[in-house]
């Protein structure tokens, strides 16, 4: 048997509403909140940055795991605002939460995919027995330009996952991957904000992706929407995930617990696998659980999880994602937002 | 700083790791050339929780350089629950409400950056301990 040992997630304490970003540029709330379904977003402090919400979401991972983090052979961070352009993550990581030095890390990135093909290789490398564990992290802190649509969802948050072979808090029953190249979303080199191709994004890469990848899972295993009791989408606003969710037939049961982007927005590398923890946190033993990412370029990874009875003895030993969500929030303003985020020129 | 000193300094600045003496059990942070307690050169090294209390805090609003953005932000002595005080940034929450005795959590962050090209060191700072 493989699967996850231990999970963890952070979330920043700062958020903005939706109605502070619409005010500054002279744009429709109304119009984001009920068409894209966004209430508010995650902003990272500005001591926060890919590389420590890893960390943080890596250590609350260990906690449950209860582990010793040098049994740890290979750590995976999938972003896309790695700290450096050259200069892994994936080592800050392994040196904080002390897996070095025998680990095999890399950084990923594949636009909002990143997260969820560090799971994919962390599973297959713990299920072929090359090492005893491997620890995947889906982590950001996106920008979209300043009145772009893209700001009202770009937020920042992580969840790591430690996969292993025994003690499983969920096995993993299978995997499918689908993907094409499609550029509906991109940020050359040495860009600050990412460019994408508006109403683009929808049919044919989002919505052809995650159905892509349903439809094979669900035809490799033979099975049908209602043999899951949660399913988890990529959430690029709140829109999205509902709409793909009905059009798939799930029902509200079976995709709200995991869906997070109306109240933290899009953490891209992080968003379905943030929004799987918090499925995690309220799931029974024996609970099977379907979580398909999605990232622009463009492909999706579908996840069929089922929980164990060890689920209900480790998820109390750390922070629990709609807790990080709900509780303690501080709001700013978007003047604040925008010196946190960098956005105001500096003198040097 | 300087990369050499940074990255000397990894172990205790990500992973709390702290010295205790074998011989009284006494625990420093950031370890000793001999232990202050009984004056033993022999010890081994041990990872602090990460847990700890505030023993004494100030609130900085004129920041060194590197540290503007983040001001008025607490600075304070976490004593933390294995003995060792630690004098650290404190950080996601609002510093006037801080008090002497308040529960605080180890976490990660970015310390500074060496401009806009240099290394980015990354350090421990403490939250208010709120379960989150
Ligand atoms: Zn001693």
């Amino acid at each position: 048997m493989t699967g996850i040992v231990g999970y963890g997630t952070k979330i920043p304490r700062y958020r903005i509403k939706v109605e502070e970003i619409a005010k500054v540029w002279g744009a429709d709330a109304p119009t984001y909140k009920r068409g894209l379904n966004l209430n508010e977003k995650s902003v990272p402090a500005p001591d926060e940055d890919c590389a420590t919400l890893s960390v943080n979401a890596a250590l609350n991972a260990l906690k449950r795991a209860e582990i010793d983090p040098a049994d740890i052979g290979a750590v995976y961070v999938g972003s896309e605002s790695h700290p450096y352009a050259v200069k892994p993550t994936g080592t800050i990581v392994s040196e904080a939460i002390g897996a070095c030095p025998y680990v095999h890390t890399a950084d990923l990135e594949f636009a909002c995919k990143a997260g969820t093909e560090g799971m994919f290789i962390a599973l297959n490398l713990v299920k072929s027995g090359a090492v005893p564990y491997a620890l995947a992290i889906g982590a950001d802190t996106s920008q979209g330009a300043p009145g772009d649509a893209l700001e009202y969802s770009a937020a920042a948050g992580a969840a790591a996952f430690i996969m292993g072979k025994d003690n499983l808090i969920a096995e993993l029953k299978d995997t499918h991957c689908f993907m094409t190249d499609t550029p509906d979303f991109w940020r050359r080199e040495y860009k600050h904000y990412p460019e994408h191709g508006g109403r683009f994004t929808g049919a044919p890469a989002y919505f052809k992706h995650v159905t892509g990848a349903v439809d094979a899972i669900l035809g490799k295993t033979n099975m049908k929407p209602d043999d899951f009791k949660y399913v988890i989408f990529h959430q690029p606003n709140g829109k999205f995930p509902v709409l793909v969710a009905k059009k798939l037939g799930f029902t509200e049961q079976q995709y709200l617990p995991g869906l997070l982007s109306p109240t933290l927005g899009n953490t891209y590398s992080g968003s379905s696998p943030m929004g799987f923890a918090a499925t995690l946190d309220i799931a029974k033993p024996g609970d099977l659980i379907l979580l398909i990412s999605y990232g622009s370029g463009a492909g999706s990874d579908a996840f069929i999880f089922e929980t164990t009875e060890k689920i209900d003895e480790v998820r109390n030993r750390a922070p629990k994602l709609r807790t990080q969500l709900d509780e303690h929030k501080i709001y700013i303003e978007y003047g604040t937002y925008a010196k946190f985020r960098k956005k105001i020129l500096l003198p040097n | 700083m300087q990369v050499p000193r940074y990255w000397r300094e990894i172990p205790k600045r990500y992973r709390l790791e702290a010295a205790q003496c074998k011989k009284c059990l006494n625990i420093s942070f950031p370890e000793k050339f001999s232990c202050p307690e009984c004056g033993s050169r022999d010890f081994k090294t041990i990872k602090l929780s990460g847990k700890g209390k505030i023993s004494t805090h100030t609130i900085i609003r004129i920041a060194p350089e590197g540290f503007n953005d983040q001001v008025p932000y607490g600075m304070g002595i976490i004593e933390m629950d294995e003995g060792p005080r630690i004098m650290a940034q404190i950080t996601d929450c609002d510093p006037e409400k801080l008090k002497t005795g308040d529960r605080m959590i180890y976490q990660f962050r970015r310390i500074r950056e060496d401009g806009s090209t240099g290394v980015i060191m990354y350090a421990y700072k403490f939250v208010p301990d709120v379960g989150i």
